[in-house]
């Protein structure tokens, strides 16, 4: 089950936990990964970790022309993508009645603007060969809202619906888009938390603990798989119970 | 140059599945060939391909037949 064997894939945000948990885990099955990101050094490292079938491909995705040559790069190092994970993002958090105009852009640049350019270069390849996968990575968040992140909802939400518009496109292709959502993941951004502050996200959790970035990383496999591909159009929520949509 | 229309309908026959009698100049893709919005999209990628040239969005969004192809290919091409 879930072999992707002879699959090329392309993880954006490679560098972060949740993002090298996705290359991991894609790898794991057979794929060969290309590893975007900023953090060259951490790119490298997980690169030299998985050993064969792994390319890194830096790129800072708030840049419109590096964006655009990402796909070029990552085509060239593998000879095709077959899975585009768009998984970057970065949070700006503030009141939105404080918020400022560029960091609204900026995180709207990123986590929504990127993913769809990327998309669209690489729909171009899928469409010839009649297969491909587009995996975004959103967030409860963009279902649910957040205080402290209207520019971050935003940007999840506005995935969610740019991948049933996209998915809607290219179904006939056999080319399918869909979203996972994750909920709270254990990550270098929550490790920080202080432990009163930790107690209380997970008493949000049915299931009593935060999220893995594997966990999440599962649910990218299973929709970048031959199996899933009468799944499109969908977000597959990945939290523990703590929201049920 | 007759070559140039000769390969671009030989593209539209492959492409869409069309009858060759029905690919004539003045077919339209979609209304005539069955065509829908992204068989278009299709088609102007392997015009690309096939004449080595490429074929800005402006440009193929006026490529409505089959005559439109051929005349913006010959203009254009390099082979």
């Amino acid at each position: 089950m879930f072999d992707l064997t002879g699959k090329s894939a392309l993880v954006t945000g490679a560098s972060g936990g949740i993002g090298a948990a996705i290359a991991r885990a894609l790898h794991a099955q057979g794929a060969s990964v290309a590893l975007s990101g900023t953090k060259v050094e951490a790119l490298e490292a997980l690169a030299l970790e998985l050993g064969e079938r792994a390319f890194v491909t830096p790129a800072n995705l708030s840049n419109t022309a590096a964006t655009e040559a990402l796909i070029k790069t990552a085509e060239s190092a593998m000879g095709q993508v077959d899975i585009l994970v768009n998984n970057a993002g970065l949070t700006r958090d503030g009141l939105a009645m404080r918020m400022k105009d560029e960091d609204w852009q900026l995180v709207l640049d990123v986590n929504l603007t990127a993913g769809f350019r990327l998309s669209r270069a690489v729909l171009r390849g899928m469409m010839k060969r009649r297969w491909g996968r587009i995996i975004g990575i959103t967030s409860i968040v963009g279902v649910t809202g957040n205080p402290g992140q209207a520019n971050y909802a935003a940007s999840k939400a506005g995935m969610i619906g740019m991948s049933k518009a996209l998915a809607a496109e290219v179904a006939s292709r056999n080319i399918t888009v869909n979203c996972v959502a994750p909920g709270f993941i254990a990550t270098a951004m929550t490790d920080v938390l202080p432990d009163e502050q930790k107690q209380k996200l997970t008493g949000a959790v049915p299931a009593g603990r935060l999220g893995d970035p594997r966990d999440i990383a599962a649910g990218v496999v299973y929709l970048a798989s031959e199996q899933a591909g009468y799944v499109t159009g969908q977000t597959l929520h990945i939290n523990g119970g703590m929201a049920m949509i | 140059m007759s070559d140039i229309a000769e390969r671009v309908k030989k593209i539209v026959i492959e492409h869409l599945g069309a009858e060759e009698a029905k690919v004539t100049e003045n077919a339209s893709f979609i209304d005539d060939l069955g065509a829908d919005s992204l068989d278009t999209v299709e088609l102007v990628m392997a015009f690309e391909e096939e004449f080595g040239c490429e074929i800005p969005d402006d440009a193929a969004e006026k490529i409505l037949t089959v005559k439109d192809a051929i005349d913006f290919i010959k203009a254009n091409a390099a082979a």
